[in-house]
């Protein structure tokens, strides 16, 4: 049976967390995402589930616990905001490189350096390409709804294991803070430790006779052999990007101008496009769900089809990068933002695409 | 009688004194000849061999020269980021309470880069094992001052030896970590000789004794030598240890069944 | 129907509180609801606000910066939300916090002397029920007995014997609404 709630956008992640059978979480407070961890204290997920809660010294600690976690097969996760989040890259780039499946949630709030606690978008770089040392990618889930906080949890599990490679909520203050009508699945249970040693046999669970010994590390000394690692990761990457392409198109159908944005911005956007269509301006939406993997081909497309794309997100512009690589050139493509924690109004949006794109 | 001084005459089991705990691989060991790092390796692994517990014991190896410990150990293990092992140590723990976990790790990895994770996770009293080895020296790196050398001591950072003006004392982490409640067991041992063998490998035991009956965090240091770094041979390192380490590095017990020897 | 709404005050008012019950009441009748505060240190003191939509359809942005309704309880507050009221738009105040009223003549305008009724009902905390009853009556948009089913799910276990007070504090506000400008 489903269960409705009315919650804010940190807590949907804490109580679908614990729902999604989640083994660990492991965090540090920072504003404004401390809510999950809140919940989850509030909620003794232990005498739930099972689920263990540990409040960490620092986001270095937490990531690694993560790290350590998820070596061992079990479904961890760690939460933070942007400042938390750059301190937790060399943690990331560890897991994607020991290939640990694991969830990390950014609650994005502007910077640079301390920045401010209001939403910002400004981290979809580190998000999206990277963000720690070497050649990796995280999969990295864009929710722009209270509900999708909740329904990623699940999701960003499942793909984490399904390719052993790290997994990331990308949010915002704004849908972190806000409240919405949330509906919960039932509880999946947590691995079991024979589910575990048959579903992740990679794990360290301890060696008995009838295996090798595992061993969970990022090092090979071997430029060789290293290479080799890499390329084993590139092609998983390329899976990655063919088959969990996630999106979702507002009234493209006759649309002559799109929108693209997710998270808050595409919210934003809804609203742009209900005010510019009472002006007779047909615009659609273009909203990826993965911001990694990034729906080029969709934007390709839809790109043969329009006169012009917005790329409307809360920073100075970083997705609209991905977009110029993947839309066809001969239409016009710009970006209009605000940075800081400042979110645009839906009619300075529909201003912007009046005079970037359709005047422009 | 040339014939009886060959090795198969030799190798015959009334002759045996020593086998090799099959809990040790066969891979050559990455370690110089005459460190210490090789003997603690062994140690480790013929406790967990004696207490029957290959299958529930999890290892994690440090950045530093045992940053390969997993290719000598036959056992689960995980590789850290530089430091933090402890935290790894305590998820590990926290997910599997009923697994021996414990972790090992140098002197730069545990008490300059990693000293956050460490105290917190002897502050919590984590169920776990902690296994460090000073040799007062980044030895991986090649030579560079750690946060345990010695006022004067020379290293490729401290060409002129350490001026604790400028640089800083060396950092008694060990008897730092055992004024915490969460540690019960706090000892100090060293390798250089068989007799430290042994009471070294019965600190280690204890220390896995003690998970299995959840008292809370053990901590082992080993002072050992680094003869590539302190650039002196075997014998002439470990002469050089037991005359100006372990004065500043006292070995013995420092906290016993939660308790501090005074 | 969609009606959004702008809450603001000082923090420790229950603006935010008042927000989230009033979401809760709109889920009572089966509506889509955001509730989207102002977060962070200004909370604790300085002022607080928050943005509720209502509506029958999914609620777009959660982030607004027109209001079908404005409820202000400071003077900062009407400074910064008087001029986000749409023409024919809605604006309730508690003239105790307001030394500058409106001078709008597009928008319907109300008061109720929210702080007045609750320290003569003997609880200063019933405050943002007593405005809340106001706006109700202001703009009728979901059922009393949808509201006290709201408070029952917002309020934690232990405060629900507070509820039958915080009715009470309703319908006196209900009853006190006071009209100072119908277009």
């Amino acid at each position: 049976m489903k269960e409705l709630r009315l919650m804010k956008g940190n807590e949907a992640i804490s109580e679908a967390a614990i729902r999604a059978g989640c083994d660990g979480y492991f965090g540090y407070p920072i504003t404004p995402q401390s809510e999950i961890m809140e919940y989850l204290m509030l909620e003794k997920p232990e005498e739930r589930t099972g689920m263990i809660v540990l409040q960490a010294e620092s986001e270095l600690a937490s990531i690694n616990m993560v790290y350590g976690g998820a070596a061992c097969g079990k479904r961890v996760m760690t939460s933070s905001s942007s400042p938390g989040i750059s301190l937790m890259q060399e943690g990331i780039s560890y897991m994607a490189g020991a290939e640990l499946p694991s969830l990390v949630v950014n609650v994005v709030r502007g910077g640079p350096g301390l920045g401010t606690i209001q939403p910002s978008q400004s981290d979809y770089f580190q998000a999206t390409k990277g963000g720690g040392h070497g050649d990796y990618h995280i999969i990295t889930l864009a929710p722009s709804s209270v509900q999708e906080m909740a329904d990623f949890v699940g999701l960003a599990f499942d793909l984490a294991f399904k390719y052993r490679n790290p997994a990331m909520i990308l949010s915002d203050g704004a849908i972190g803070q806000m409240m919405e009508k949330v509906e919960f699945d039932e509880h999946r249970p947590r691995f079991t430790n024979e589910e575990i040693r048959k579903n992740t046999p990679w794990a360290t669970t301890g060696k008995t006779p009838d295996r090798e010994r595992n061993i969970i590390t990022s090092l090979d000394l071997d430029p060789a052999r290293q290479e080799l690692h890499n390329i084993k990761l590139q092609a998983k990457y390329r899976k990655i990007e063919q088959n969990e392409v996630r999106f979702e198109k507002i009234v493209c159908d006759d649309a002559e101008y799109v929108f693209v944005a997710y998270g808050t911005s595409a919210r934003i956007c809804q609203k742009a496009i209900q005010l510019a269509r009472e002006k007779g301006i047909k615009v659609g939406l273009f909203r990826p769900i993965t911001l990694y993997p990034f729906p080029k081909n969709e934007i390709n497309e839809l790109s043969k089809k329009v006169k012009g794309m917005l790329s409307v997100e809360m920073s100075a512009g970083q997705m609209i990068e991905d977009v110029l690589l993947a839309a066809e050139r001969n239409i016009k493509i710009e970006h209009f933002g605000k940075m800081g924690g400042i979110i645009p109004s839906p009619a300075e949006v529909v201003e912007a695409l009046e005079q970037k794109i359709i005047g422009g | 009688m040339e014939e009886n001084i060959k090795k198969d005459n030799i190798r015959k089991e009334e002759n045996l004194v020593y086998i090799k705990t099959k809990l040790m691989t066969d891979k050559v060991l990455s370690y110089c000849p005459g460190c210490g790092h090789g003997t603690t390796h062994r140690i480790i692994m013929e406790v967990v061999d004696e207490m029957g517990i290959q299958s529930e014991t999890i290892g994690i190896a440090p950045v530093g020269c045992a940053v390969l410990a997993y290719e000598f150990m036959n056992i689960d293990m995980q590789e850290a980021a530089h430091g933090r092992a402890p935290a790894m140590a305590t998820a590990m723990k926290r997910l599997m309470p009923e697994k021996f976990i414990f972790s090992y790790q140098g002197d730069g990895d545990l008490a300059a880069i990693g000293t956050a994770e460490t105290i917190h996770a002897c502050n919590r009293g984590e169920n776990i094992t902690i296994i460090f080895v000073n040799n007062g020296i980044y030895g991986m790196t090649g030579g560079q001052m750690a946060p345990t050398t010695l006022p004067g001591m020379k290293s490729s950072t401290s060409p002129y030896g350490r001026d604790v003006a400028t640089m800083g004392n060396p950092l008694k982490i060990t008897e730092l970590i055992a004024q915490l409640p969460g540690t019960y067991f706090v000892t100090r041992q060293a390798v250089h000789t068989p007799a430290n063998v042994r009471k070294t490998k019965k600190a280690i035991r204890k220390a896995f004794e003690n998970q299995k009956l959840k008292k809370g965090l053990s901590f082992v240091e080993v002072v050992s030598n680094c003869n590539s770094g302190w650039k002196m041979a075997p014998v002439q390192s470990n002469e050089w240890m037991v005359e100006n380490m372990f004065p500043f590095y006292p070995l013995g017990d420092i906290k016993i069944e939660g308790e501090l020897v005074k | 129907m969609t009606e959004e709404i702008i809450i603001a005050g000082f923090g420790g008012q229950g603006v935010l509180s008042m927000g989230k019950i009033l979401a809760y009441s709109g889920i009572m009748q089966d509506q889509e609801v955001s509730w989207m505060p102002s977060y962070g240190p200004e909370m604790r003191g300085g002022t607080a606000n928050v943005t509720v939509i209502l509506s029958d359809d999914k609620v777009s942005s959660p982030i607004l910066t027109e209001f079908d309704s404005a409820v202000v309880l400071n003077q900062q507050s009407m400074d910064k939300f008087e001029s986000a009221v749409k023409s024919g738009g809605y604006l309730l105040y508690d003239p105790n916090g307001i030394s500058q009223p409106s001078e709008r003549k597009d928008i319907n305008i109300y008061k109720v002397e929210g702080a007045k009724i609750a320290s003569a009902m003997g609880n200063a905390k019933i405050f943002n029920m007593v405005v809340l009853g106001a706006y109700l009556k202001m703009k009728p948009l979901v059922k009393l007995d949808n509201v006290i089913k709201g408070l029952k799910k917002s309020l934690p276990g232990r405060y629900h014997n507070l509820i039958p007070l915080n009715e009470k504090a309703i319908i006196k506000g209900m009853d006190n609404l006071i009209e100072v400008q119908k277009l």
